[in-house]
């Protein structure tokens, strides 16, 4: 692995200028470290920084750039003729990429020599059986346009990785003799140190925006893309749900108002299950309950929410699901069709909210000040009589924040809704019915073998993209009332 | 002042402390009903719990045993050519297997009809494995040795009561009359329950082999994302919630981070997916599958869980700390350094593990990198290649499970459940007791 081989050279050589800095600072005061401007340490972590922090910016700024130069490089060289009717660009260079594997791979295991692996002279034929017996996977055979560029893909990579290398290397030792120089007794190394490592600080606090970022911009651009195969009208108004799997476009229907409403029925129904038990546990915790049973009873209502969701999403197909079939199924009521429905699904996931609920709004019911239930005891009230003509009142807006919260947890659930939902997108009443939300088609429609040019892989990011609105004016609108009415008694 | 007073002769209403009138009863029984509404939403949310904990523990049990069939079998050189010389070379040698059997069980007075069908039924293919154990150790023909072969997963279903005889339905896995042979070999002490360690330490099968699941492969593809969670999330993390804490001025930039780390951490988890699933392998080429693009997406999505403990650590610490330092000349810097992070290391330990927790259950961006949808047969050759080489997350192991159309699969799952679920106890426990033993009250 030469990306570790590299880190590893660039830490030698920072740490070889962080011994030469610290002892070249000494020297210059011969040896009389009262009389350097910082302690002997900072001189040397002054070169280590120069040494590594350069160096690595360049390093990661390469690898992300390196790709989509040689990309646009390979692609350029593809001929018009190369590319088959029903396919794209963008296919053929998946293509390219995975025949450039493929060599790597044998070239690894040795069943074709470095050289055959490069030369003009490689027939594709020859080439494509040499893959296929050395294990790397290669669907079909090797057309002579596509090997060419897999032999330029590869060539420009090699180049480019020994470049890096090349200047990685260079910029770390410049950094380190320039650090070296400046290690001088009035050197001011102690501010250069903390200067930089605040740089680093605040470096380290922006990943949260370049998250963001990434979020918005890779949702962004497939959602364009995506709306340029298929008409945003249709996505966003109509009414079935039908992605074909064999050809590519056309005979689809990608309408995302099945998928809306089998979220929002979900969630409705898991509010339904959580809202009530979260709110009244909340109430007798907060409320009634002494010190005892409330140190027992609320850690353990807590671990329902350390519960990963996979298991929850067992728990509504193999548990939940054949129960409810019991009792609504064809042998009882005869509702209900098959084991996984909204209801199953709703049901878990309520199950799967009741602390969230609960410990937001034991908060927010602690927050209110005991004068104020104080006073209604004064004049004569109930403790049922407080807490509901009082301190919920005063607790209301946070409650409201609390509820919005878990509805946006509920919409952004995906696990209990894939395993418990079903699969089927229909508009229907009947709670008993299978259907499908937003996040269960993402997962759906991004796993397997999906070319990222199709709309029906596409409209994933489409549906990623409401889910993220969605939740994002859920989340916003909880904040906001959180923090518009909370503060009225502090 | 008002000279109005209570007219002298108004008739009044005879109420005692002896004696309750109807409102107060009313209300009284109001205060009762509505605190016994409070317990019930406590009961039922522990009753949830339990409930989830016994289906887990009573669904997940039979996968930790399996059922072997113990025999000792002996191979001449004859035979050993003989079977060599076949066309069908496996099956001469479940021949002579099942000769030997029979052997055994009419030895112990047992007589129960059984072909090579039913043998394969129960055992799989036996011969295969008799072969492979022959040739490669040739010094042991003519020597008595003791076979230990795992029975096919409906028999382990037999054997801890899913499958019962009644609703067997003779199918090409197994027939109800197959059961008796079961039986009898159970008798006889051939067939026995043992702890499952395959399953502990094995790999994923295909699906057509759930006996010889195993979760091991998944639980070194989670240790290794979670090995890059812990060494990326960890120094981001603490870097970010020092800055924002103790340096960032109040300023636009610094509203602007607060309000994106508070908005990431309720962005969905599967969100997060689709970023992975664009950036890393997409846009960067990254390998699929592979516990470093797993491990990165599960960074980012852990980052806010830890800067926002991080943050409340470094807050507890009380000022005098802070200004002591200052005033006896350290910088800010070493203020922060040598002294807040320290007494603030406790707290930011505890927040990160529980970060890495959940982290360690989260499943939806893992299916969106490709952590599901093949079979993940080994380990992988090496440390570093752990990272790269494609491999399954216990979370996406058992999804892929529960995902498969055969039911046996579903023990499997319901075991790599149990076994995650450990996980995540340990790591909790292990938080708990740091809060406890090194939590400073100021």
């Amino acid at each position: 692995m030469p990306i570790i081989w590299l880190v590893l050279i660039v830490a030698a050589i920072a740490g070889a200028g962080y011994v030469a800095g610290r002892a070249r600072a000494m020297r210059s005061v011969e040896g009389d470290h009262r009389k350097l401007h910082s302690l002997p340490s900072y001189y040397g972590w002054n070169v280590a920084l120069k040494a590594i922090v350069p160096a690595f910016i360049l390093a990661v700024a390469w690898l992300l750039i390196q790709p989509l130069v040689v990309s646009s490089s390979v692609s350029g060289m593809l001929p018009e003729g190369a590319i088959p009717e029903n396919s794209s660009r963008g296919l053929i260079m998946a293509e390219v990429r995975r025949a450039a594997d493929g060599l790597d791979m044998a070239v690894e295991t040795g069943s074709i020599s470095p050289e055959d692996a490069r030369s003009d002279a490689a027939e594709a034929a020859e080439i494509s059986q040499v893959l296929k017996d050395s294990g790397a996977v290669v669907t079909s055979e090797l057309t002579e346009p596509i090997l060419r560029a897999a032999q330029r893909y590869r060539a420009l990579n090699a180049t480019g990785h020994l470049l890096m290398t090349g200047l990685v290397i260079l910029l770390s030792v410049i950094g380190a003799l320039w650090g070296i120089r400046e290690s001088r007794g009035d050197f001011r190394a102690r501010n250069t140190v903390e200067n930089g490592l605040r740089s680093l600080l605040i470096g380290a606090a922006s990943i949260a925006i370049l998250t963001t970022l990434g979020i918005v911009l890779s949702l962004v651009f497939n959602t364009i893309e995506f709306f340029r195969l298929y008409p945003a009208a249709d996505f966003f108004f109509g009414t079935e749900w039908a992605p074909s799997f064999s050809g590519r476009g056309g005979s689809s229907e990608l309408g995302v108002l099945p998928l809306l409403w089998g979220t929002f029925y979900v969630s409705i129904v898991a509010l339904a299950v959580a809202v009530p038990i979260g709110l009244f546990a909340a109430i007798y915790l907060s409320e009634y309950a002494s010190k005892r049973v409330r140190s027992v009873a609320k850690p353990l209502l807590e671990v329902l929410a350390g519960i990963p969701t996979i298991v929850y999403g067992l728990f509504a197909l193999l548990t939940v699901g054949p129960l409810l079939l019991e009792i609504f199924g064809k042998d009882g009521l005869g509702w209900m069709q098959a084991g996984t429905a909204v209801m199953t699904a709703g049901l878990v996931m309520g199950i799967m909210l009741i602390p969230f609920v609960s410990s937001l709004s034991d908060d927010i019911i602690n927050a209110v000040p005991q004068a104020m239930r104080d006073g209604s005891y004064g004049l004569g009230a109930t403790q049922s009589e407080t807490i509901r003509q009082v301190v919920l009142p005063a607790a209301l807006p946070g409650i409201v924040g609390a509820i919005l919260l878990a509805a946006s947890r509920a919409i952004g659930e995906t696990m209990i809704v894939v395993l418990g939902a079903g699969a089927a997108a229909r508009l229907s009443l009947n709670p008993f019915e299978a259907m499908t939300t937003v996040t269960a088609k993402i997962v759906s429609q991004l796993t397997g073998d999906a070319d990222f040019a199709s709309p029906e892989a596409l409209v994933a990011f489409a549906l990623g993209m409401t889910l993220f609105v969605i939740t994002l004016g859920l989340n916003v609108l909880a904040l906001f009332i959180v923090r518009k009415y909370r503060e009225q008694y502090e | 002042m008002t000279d109005t007073s209570i007219p002298k002769d108004a008739p009044r209403a005879k109420t005692s402390i002896h004696q309750i009138d109807a409102l107060t009863k009313k209300r009284n029984a109001a205060e009762k009903r509505f605190k016994a509404y409070g317990m019930a939403a406590i009961g039922i949310g522990l009753f949830f719990l339990i409930v989830l904990f016994t289906s887990i523990i009573r669904s997940g049990a039979p996968a930790f045993t399996r059922t072997v069939l113990e025999v000792d079998f002996t191979l001449t050189q004859a035979q050993y050519e003989e079977a060599e010389g076949q066309l069908f070379k496996t099956a001469a040698y479940s021949d002579f297997f099942i000769a030997e059997l029979e052997e055994t069980l009419t030895a112990d007075g047992m007589s129960v009809e059984f072909d090579a069908d039913t043998i394969e039924r129960i055992l799989g293919k036996v011969g295969g494995t008799l072969r492979e154990y022959y040739r490669a150790n040739e010094d042991k023909l003519g020597e008595p040795v003791t076979f230990s072969l795992a029975t096919s997963s409906r028999v382990d279903g037999y054997f801890n009561g899913r499958v019962t005889r009644d609703g067997l339905e003779d199918s090409r896995f197994l027939m109800a009359a197959d059961l008796d042979l079961v039986d009898a070999l159970e008798e006889a002490g051939i067939i026995t329950s043992e702890f499952n360690w395959p399953f502990i330490t094995g790999a994923d099968s295909g699906v057509d082999n759930p006996g010889g699941a195993g979760i091991g492969a998944s639980v070194v593809g989670s240790f290794f994302m979670m090995l890059v969670v812990l060494a990326l999330a960890l120094p981001i993390g603490v870097a970010a919630s020092i800055y924002l804490e103790e340096f960032a001025p109040q300023n636009r930039f610094t509203d602007l981070i607060e309000v994106n780390i508070s908005n990431l951490a309720a962005v969905p988890s599967i969100v997060f997916g689709i970023l992975g699933l664009a950036v890393f392998i997409q846009f960067m080429h990254l390998p699929q599958s592979a516990p470093l693009v797993g491990g990165l997406v599960l960074t980012l999505m852990t980052l806010p869980t830890i800067i926002i403990s991080t943050r409340a650590a470094l807050k507890a610490v009380p000022p005098s700390i802070r200004e002591a330092a200052l005033g006896i000349g350290a910088s800010r810097m070493q203020t922060v350094f040598h002294h807040v992070l320290p007494l603030a290391m406790p707290g930011i330990l505890t927040g990160t593990i529980i970060g890495l927790a959940q982290a360690l259950g989260e499943t939806a961006p893992l299916l969106l990198i490709g952590m599901v949808g093949f079979v993940a047969r080994g380990y992988p050759d090496g440390f570093l290649q752990g990272f790269v080489e494609p491999n399954s997350a216990m979370p996406a192991q058992i999804y892929t499970w529960a995902a498969r159309a055969d039911s046996a699969f579903y023990d499997k799952a319901w075991g790599g459940i149990i076994i995650l679920l450990i996980f995540l106890m340990f790591m909790n426990i292990l938080a708990v007791i740091l809060r406890r033993r090194f939590e400073r009250r100021w």
